[in-house]
């Protein structure tokens, strides 16, 4: 079977008015949340305490928020987590106390009510310590699209190579985004599903610029406009498959892999269509707009299938 | 013919996966319940013993699976997790401080894979429950120390020379001294300058001289007081009864602390931030051990026993604390003999030298002094320590010392470098402080692993129903590749030493199904359009191999380059996520070109075909 069964090109590049509005739009969208809304930033990030536990029955938030004020915890955020037996306790970092034992002693706190409570998790990151991974992450990202850059250029086009760039900032921010507006945590393994998304989009858009060079080389008639149409095309089946078997795969992660895993589920889920729609309008659309042309794509030597894969003497 | 595969070229392929397979295939035999029981210096691990181990197992009611001796220590396997801990506590009680107890989960692989080599998956804490502590050395009061240890240095060495100075003091990162004319001022420079190699001395107007550290010598302090620790860390880690501790460090002044299978972390925490301290004691020679050890310990002294257990009888006047100690180095004498350099401040030169005038000839004893927890706890809950102390060493004075001394007479360089560290150890001349811990309980971390395994089995399955539905008989062909596919990642992750298995791992692995499907879904398409184009159904397969070729390949690249990054950048979570990510990319790319490719020739090869089901 097919999903679709084209004898014609589609005229992608016709939509590229709308396709850049829609994705202004959103970036700029985006962006103003990160400045009003900011990232709700996860412990990783912040430095604090957090204690995950589980209550043998439906635990009493309201009962343990006042246990935890009662013994000079007032600050503390209890929420469930996953199910109503388990609860999750943040705490920002205070000063005075040592902060490595607060863990401890709300965990003898809630003990002390006489109730059966299990010790699922104790994080504490001191503040210095999450102001650098931040820093890392951050970091970690920028030099990741610097060396695709480089790659793509090397491989490529410069056009391209910018193109498919912009096309990942682009997936970073809207993913991000969503992050801000829906508040959302962002810890350390949303980190790792961005710079996932990067992989991604990236893994697509590559596959669609192949595709526009073999064609810009093979196809002697009509304009960049109509060959990066047809490529579009072409590798239409191919986007929408591996999208499709992603997504199957993140609904599994998402419904299947528990609470900690949520938030990378998300992002990825979110990352995944983003890329998807981004490889087709973001990244050729750059390319085409910075004027690519047959004459850039030609390879230097005898023309042939693959044979920038093995240069000659 | 096209497509035909030589014969070499299945067995090769053959091979691979049938080796990742093999040692993949640890994984599938669990684990069992266990407790190790390793010796301290003074005991042995023997056949006896293992008598004993039986009959305090026996006599608790405890049943057991087996009991091995093998590296070094006892492994005695369990059949639950409550026989694991009941077990635990019986041995510890009965065996004494002289052995370690510990619980861990022993790896139930049959024998003839084990000797291959063949070990599971290392499970990450977050898998398999424990602490990660993150612990920074306070450089800042490192450098502070060494600082003002040079300032009583140069008041001393100025002072000894009879150089006059009018003031000597700590400014910033430097010392600097003030002197009353230029004369002195040269004098004490050159003085200064033949002495102190590593630091840098500079004028400054006004008859001041500024001492200042080399950056080498910075760097070595720094570098000392993380690696003082880390020795220290070892030690009290082997009191916790930690079966696979790790202690690492990371960065320029962190220690990573591993403590898988912890709960108690309170525990944890208050035994590795103990402290420890040295002595210098001198040897009681006016009176007879064996009476001492017979009861009549004369008043003024006490017994010690050095590393054998041979008991020393010492003064109990402290000659002087380790605290003075600024550092100790292992090294060979004139005759190739091995020593320990030993440098003290100026505050313990001068006690040093008082000491030792009067005792020229006499035997002195180093005393190492660590507070162990005894397991129990006061009234407000917190452990009791208890000072434990032995002899570390025992040198004959052969001069009057001062700040700086040597130790000679030991065995052999490794003692020499043991005892330096020791020495170090008792200046103590680093605190740390943990910066991030992170505790997951064995509930979690088995709950994290079933939510893992369903993530990934449900994923796998989606994937393998919708390929064979789309590409049908080639779908299954796709199917085969990423079934060995995984198999490939498992094998791999098992074989590499340092490859820990972590919850974002497991992601990875659900993500890297997903995605490697994409070089087939690549392939099949072309293939597809060949046909389209109306090639015969063998020009169709050649061709869509060949031209799909260089497109995954720099797919695949440029996905893998991300990995890098993130490997090479991110810490903790970030990095299981990006190992498996990698060695998914790297087995996805053969599993899906090579593998798919010597199974399609073999089926579709070199016949004469009129349609393929694709």
């Amino acid at each position: 079977m097919r999903f679709f069964k084209l004898k014609e090109s589609i005229d992608f590049m016709s939509m590229r008015i709308p396709a850049m509005i829609i994705s202004g739009i959103l970036i700029i969208g985006s962006l103003v949340s990160l400045g009003v809304n900011q990232l709700n930033w996860g412990l990783d990030f912040t430095g604090g305490t957090l204690i995950e536990v589980g209550y043998d029955k439906p635990a009493q938030l309201e009962q343990i928020r006042l246990q935890l004020e009662a013994a000079d915890f007032g600050d503390a955020v209890v929420q469930n987590f996953g199910s109503s037996e388990d609860v999750l306790i943040r705490l920002a970092p205070r000063d005075g106390v040592k902060a490595q034992e607060v863990g401890d002693q709300v965990l003898s706190t809630l003990r002390s009510s006489g109730d059966n409570v299990d010790m699922r998790r104790i994080e504490f990151v001191g503040p210095n310590v999450g102001e650098e991974l931040a820093e890392q992450g951050g970091l970690a990202m920028l030099v990741a699209l610097i060396c695709i850059l480089i790659y793509v250029a090397m491989r490529f086009e410069w056009r391209f190579a910018l193109g498919s760039v912009i096309a990942l900032a682009h997936d970073v921010i809207l993913t991000l985004g969503l992050f801000s507006v829906l508040q959302l945590e962002f810890d350390l393994t949303v980190m790792a599903a961005v710079l996932a998304v990067i992989g991604y989009s990236l893994n697509d858009t590559i596959v669609v610029s192949d595709r526009i060079r073999e064609n810009f080389r093979k196809i002697r008639k009509g304009g960049p406009e109509e060959i990066i149409n047809t490529s579009l095309t072409q590798t239409l089946n191919r986007t929408i498959i591996t999208s499709l078997t992603t997504i199957l795969v993140l609904m599994a992660l998402f419904y299947k892999g528990g609470a900690l895993i949520h938030g990378f589920a998300t992002a990825l889920l979110f990352g995944v269509i983003i890329g998807t729609y981004s490889s087709i309008y973001v990244a050729s659309l750059v390319a085409l707009m910075l004027g690519i042309s047959r004459e850039d794509l030609m390879p230097t030597v005898v023309e042939k299938e693959g044979a920038d894969l093995d240069p000659l003497p | 013919m096209l497509n035909k595969t030589p014969l070499w070229k299945y067995i090769m392929v053959l091979m691979v996966v049938a080796v990742c397979a093999l040692y993949a295939s640890p994984n599938l035999y669990g684990e069992d319940y266990a407790v190790q029981i390793s010796a301290g210096r003074d005991a042995v691990l023997d056949l006896p013993l293992i008598d004993k181990v039986n009959q305090d197992l026996a006599d608790a009611g405890i049943e057991k699976k087996s009991i091995v001796l093998e590296d070094e220590q006892i492994l005695v396997r369990l059949y639950d997790d409550s026989a694991q801990r009941l077990a635990n506590e019986t041995l510890a009680k009965s065996l004494g401080k002289d052995y370690t107890v510990a619980m861990n989960l022993a790896p139930d692989t049959p024998e003839w894979l084990d000797s291959l080599g063949g070990t599971p998956m290392k499970l990450g804490l977050d898998l398999r429950g424990g602490v990660h502590f993150l612990m920074e050395v306070d450089m800042n009061s490192v450098i502070t120390k060494s600082l003002t240890d040079m300032e009583g240095d140069f008041k001393t060495s100025l002072r000894e020379e009879k150089i006059r100075y009018s003031r000597v003091s700590i400014v910033d990162e430097s010392v600097q001294i003030r002197f009353r004319d230029q004369d002195t001022l040269d004098k004490a420079e050159f003085f200064l300058k033949n002495r102190n190699r590593d630091i840098t001395l500079v004028e400054q107007g006004d008859l001041v001289l500024v001492a200042k550290m080399s950056e080498q010598k910075l760097s070595e302090i720094r570098d000392y007081a993380v690696k003082q620790n880390i020795t220290i860390m070892r030690n009290r880690v082997n009191q916790l009864g930690v079966a696979e501790p790790l202690i690492q460090r990371q960065g320029a002044d962190r220690i990573v602390v591993q403590l898988p299978g912890i709960q108690d972390t309170a525990r944890a925490k208050e035994i590795l931030n103990a402290t420890a301290t040295l002595e210098f004691k001198m040897l009681d020679q006016e009176h007879d051990i064996r009476d001492a050890l017979n009861g009549r310990i004369p008043p003024g002294s006490e017994i010690v026993e050095d590393q054998q257990g041979v008991p020393q009888l010492l003064l109990k006047k402290v000659m002087l604390e380790g605290s003075h100690i600024i550092d100790a180095n292992a090294g060979v004498d004139e005759y190739g003999m091995p020593k320990v350099s030993i440098s003290l401040d100026s505050a313990g030169g001068s006690k040093m030298s008082l000491a030792t005038k009067g005792n020229i000839g006499n035997p002195m004893a180093t005393v190492f002094i660590e507070y162990k927890a005894t397991g129990e706890k006061n009234e407000k809950g917190k452990l009791i320590f208890v000072p434990e102390r032995e002899v570390v060493s025992v040198a004959t004075i052969r001069a009057q010392l001062g700040s700086r001394f040597e130790i000679t007479g030991l065995d052999s360089p490794k003692e020499a470098r043991d005892l330096s560290l020791l020495l170090r150890a008792g200046a103590l001349i680093a605190p740390i402080t943990i910066v991030e811990e992170r505790t997951v309980g064995p509930s979690l971390g088995q709950e994290n692993i079933d939510l893992g395994m369903q993530a990934i089995i449900w994923g796998f399955a989606l994937v393998l129903a919708f390929m064979l539905f789309y590409y049908r008989s080639f779908g299954v062909v796709a199917n085969l590749a990423l079934a060995a596919n995984l198999v490939m990642i498992v094998g791999v992750m098992s074989m590499i030493p340092g490859a820990t298995l972590t919850l974002p791992g497991m992601a990875g692995i659900v993500l890297t199904v997903g995605m490697a499907v994409d070089a087939n879904v690549l392939i099949f398409e072309r293939i597809r359009e060949e046909i389209r184009e109306g090639r015969s159904p063998q020009q169709a397969i050649h061709y869509g191999y060949d031209s799909a070729f260089s497109t995954i390949l720099d797919a695949n690249i440029t996905t893998f380059i991300a990995a890098i990054i993130l490997f090479a950048v991110g810490t903790g979570p970030i990095k299981g996520f990006s190992i498996t990510l990698m060695i998914g990319i790297a087995t996805s790319m053969f599993t899906a070109i090579i593998l798919t490719r010597v199974i399609v020739n073999g089926v579709w090869g070199g016949k004469r075909l009129q349609k393929l089901s694709i």
